[in-house]
């Protein structure tokens, strides 16, 4: 069912990691609701998956599916760059028109 | 006293690279971070890479390395190039790479807030993953450029600076800058970041390029200051030449060895010192090369060990003139005695030339040194590098207790001196000058030991032949004057007397 895979890397659970999972789930459930899946890492406990996809800042929004690979960094309250920067509109779109 | 000794002093952590440790009186500040500033091309990224490499070959210390700019391919070809072996100290958990180099082509968008916190926890598990006490984050500009918001990259290599600090390990962090001279780094904060500042110039002097390296400052401790030559070496890496830290310390002896010439021996009073720098210095064709032949064949046939460097003729010229002068330099070698290194002056730079020269005479530990000639380096240096070349060698010849022999070129046929001369006359230990006397229509070749520390020695000029058994000196010009300014005025036999007369009680 869900079409877009996103993976969100915190460090620890601050207060910016904190806005940054709310906002997340806001803009999803605003933009494709239903279609999306979040997989929240925080790197002081999976530091390999950081080093795998070379995170260096966090919070950051990792957008592997669909292509093409798209990356947001930030705690996600400027909504319109997070919608811009993931190509949510269009693709949100085209669903609705399947 | 008590309240000096209270404080808690600077710990220095030896890096290992050649002759840096010396500069830095001990090493780096441990548990430190440490700046390397240059422009492009100085060489941090070596000496970042050598700085881990050491650590894991020298100390048995692991490290990480984290890039912000190079692919960690990259840089694992480029330093295996050099000689050390990454992949393999990565397998055995000694060496780990952090990878922050940016994704060709994945600009990230910010959209509010963001920390570096990603990058210091990364950071931290490499550093408990492999026990490093070391690292290295190469460049510090790459990490600015990717998120253009200097103060918030400020503030967060700052944090991770300091905990590093809390972690134990000393790092080396990388900047680039623009200029040679003038500002430390390019963001203009990436020293704010650092306790101390070491510079690395990449200058170019006179057609020269020119490697220096400056330890700028150490907070809370002491370092040697200036610039230092350094040159980078296959196999080896970065090795500083510190010149101008050397001490004169070297002991005396009182022994003495043959010049391979025995007039000349008893010019000197009995032969040269054993552990002395002898100059020759003559115009061309005077006759330096037999000199230094000579004196290498003297050590060899005594069972020494002798080791010629020539800069002006090949091998095969060499060979020729000994044998044309009734040496056997052939069978010398086959001894063992002997070790004869050509070299063009042109083929490498001269911080290079006395690094390759030292590792030669530590290889083959002699016990004379002779150098035919040291003018023609004069050719491939700027002045500065020249001196620092000429008391780099001297010191370094005199503290491995071997003698050393000198030629140096006049560029006038009659008189003059060279700039060779100038620049070493005072450290080497005796000056022999060699000088064409025209008289009556004919060069004759005359000898004089001008300068012999230590010891008496003959004041004559004496005339001097060159036949198949090599030099042969004769009586003194007694009814010459002005040889050595280059100007031979002849005097009549009643002038040397009456004049000779003159200064008798």
């Amino acid at each position: 069912m869900s079409k877009y895979l996103l993976k969100l890397y915190i460090t620890g659970h601050t207060s910016k990691s904190e806005r940054a999972i709310s906002n997340l789930y806001q803009i999803c459930d605003e933009i494709i609701p239903g279609q999306y899946e979040i997989t929240i890492v925080d790197v002081l406990e999976r530091p390999n998956l950081a080093e795998e996809d070379k995170i260096i800042a966090t919070p950051t929004l990792v957008k592997q599916v669909p292509p093409p690979a798209r990356r947001v960094i930030g705690d996600l309250t400027d909504k319109n760059k997070v919608i811009a920067g993931l190509d949510l509109h269009v693709a949100g779109e085209e669903r609705v028109k399947e | 006293m008590a309240a000096s000794s209270a404080l808690p002093l600077i710990e220095k952590l030896k890096t290992g690279i050649e002759g840096f440790d010396f500069i830095a009186n001990g090493g780096i500040p441990k548990d430190r971070t440490t700046l390397i500033t240059g422009t492009a091309g100085s060489a941090k990224t070596i000496f970042a890479a050598q700085f881990l490499a050491e650590g894991i070959h020298k100390y048995n210390e692991n490290g990480v390395f984290v890039t912000f700019e190079e692919s960690p391919h990259d840089i694992r070809q480029n330093i295996e190039a050099i000689g050390w072996d990454i992949t393999t100290w990565e397998k055995e958990g000694k060496w780990v790479f952090v990878d922050a180099s940016p994704e060709p082509g994945a600009d990230a968008i910010i959209a509010g807030n963001y920390d570096l916190g990603a990058l210091l926890a990364r950071i931290e598990s490499a550093v408990n993953r492999v026990q490093a006490t070391r690292i290295s984050m190469d460049s510090l500009g790459a990490i600015f450029s990717q998120f253009n918001d200097n103060s918030l990259i400020r503030n967060e290599l700052f944090r991770i600076a300091s905990a590093m600090k809390k972690m134990k390990v000393t790092a080396i962090l990388t900047a680039e800058r623009i200029h040679e001279y003038g500002e430390i780094a390019r963001y203009g904060v990436e020293e704010f970041v650092a306790d101390n500042v070491i510079i690395l110039r990449n200058v170019l002097e006179e057609e020269k390029r020119r490697r220096t390296i400056e330890i700028l400052k150490f907070r809370g401790t002491t370092h040697q200051k200036g610039e230092y030559p350094f040159t980078i070496i296959p196999n080896a890496g970065i090795m500083i030449v510190p010149l101008s830290a050397m001490e004169l310390k070297q002991r005396s002896s009182n022994m003495r060895i043959s010049s391979g010439i025995s007039e000349l021996d008893n010019m000197c009073g009995g032969g040269f010192f054993r552990d002395s720098i002898l100059l020759v210095s003559g115009a061309t064709g005077t006759g330096k090369t037999l000199v230094s032949t000579q004196f290498i064949h003297g050590g060899a046939i005594n069972k020494e060990r002798c080791l010629l460097f020539a800069f002006e003729e090949s091998r095969e010229q060499l060979f020729r003139n000994a044998t044309g002068w009734g040496m056997n330099y052939d069978q010398l070698e086959k001894d063992g005695l002997l070790k004869v290194v050509c070299e063009y002056p042109e083929t490498a730079g001269l911080e290079d030339h006395l690094i390759k020269m030292k590792m030669i005479i530590e290889d083959f530990n002699p016990n004379r040194v002779a150098i035919d000639s040291l003018s023609a380096l004069e050719r491939v240096s700027t002045m500065r590098g020249f001196r620092e070349f000429v008391i780099g060698l001297t010191a370094f010849i005199k503290h491995q207790e071997i003698a050393g022999l000198f030629t140096a070129t006049t560029p006038t046929l009659l008189g003059g001196s060279s700039v060779t001369e100038a620049h070493i006359s005072t450290i080497t230990d005796s000056i022999i000058l060699l000088r064409y006397v025209e008289m009556f229509g004919e060069m004759r070749r005359g000898l004089t030991v001008l300068k012999m520390r230590g010891s008496a020695h003959d004041k004559d000029i004496r005339e001097f032949t060159i036949d198949g058994s090599g030099m042969h000196i004769g009586k003194p010009f007694r009814n010459i004057t002005g040889i050595i300014a280059g100007n031979p005025i002849h005097v009549s036999a009643g002038e040397v007397e009456r004049l000779g007369g003159l200064f008798q009680d």
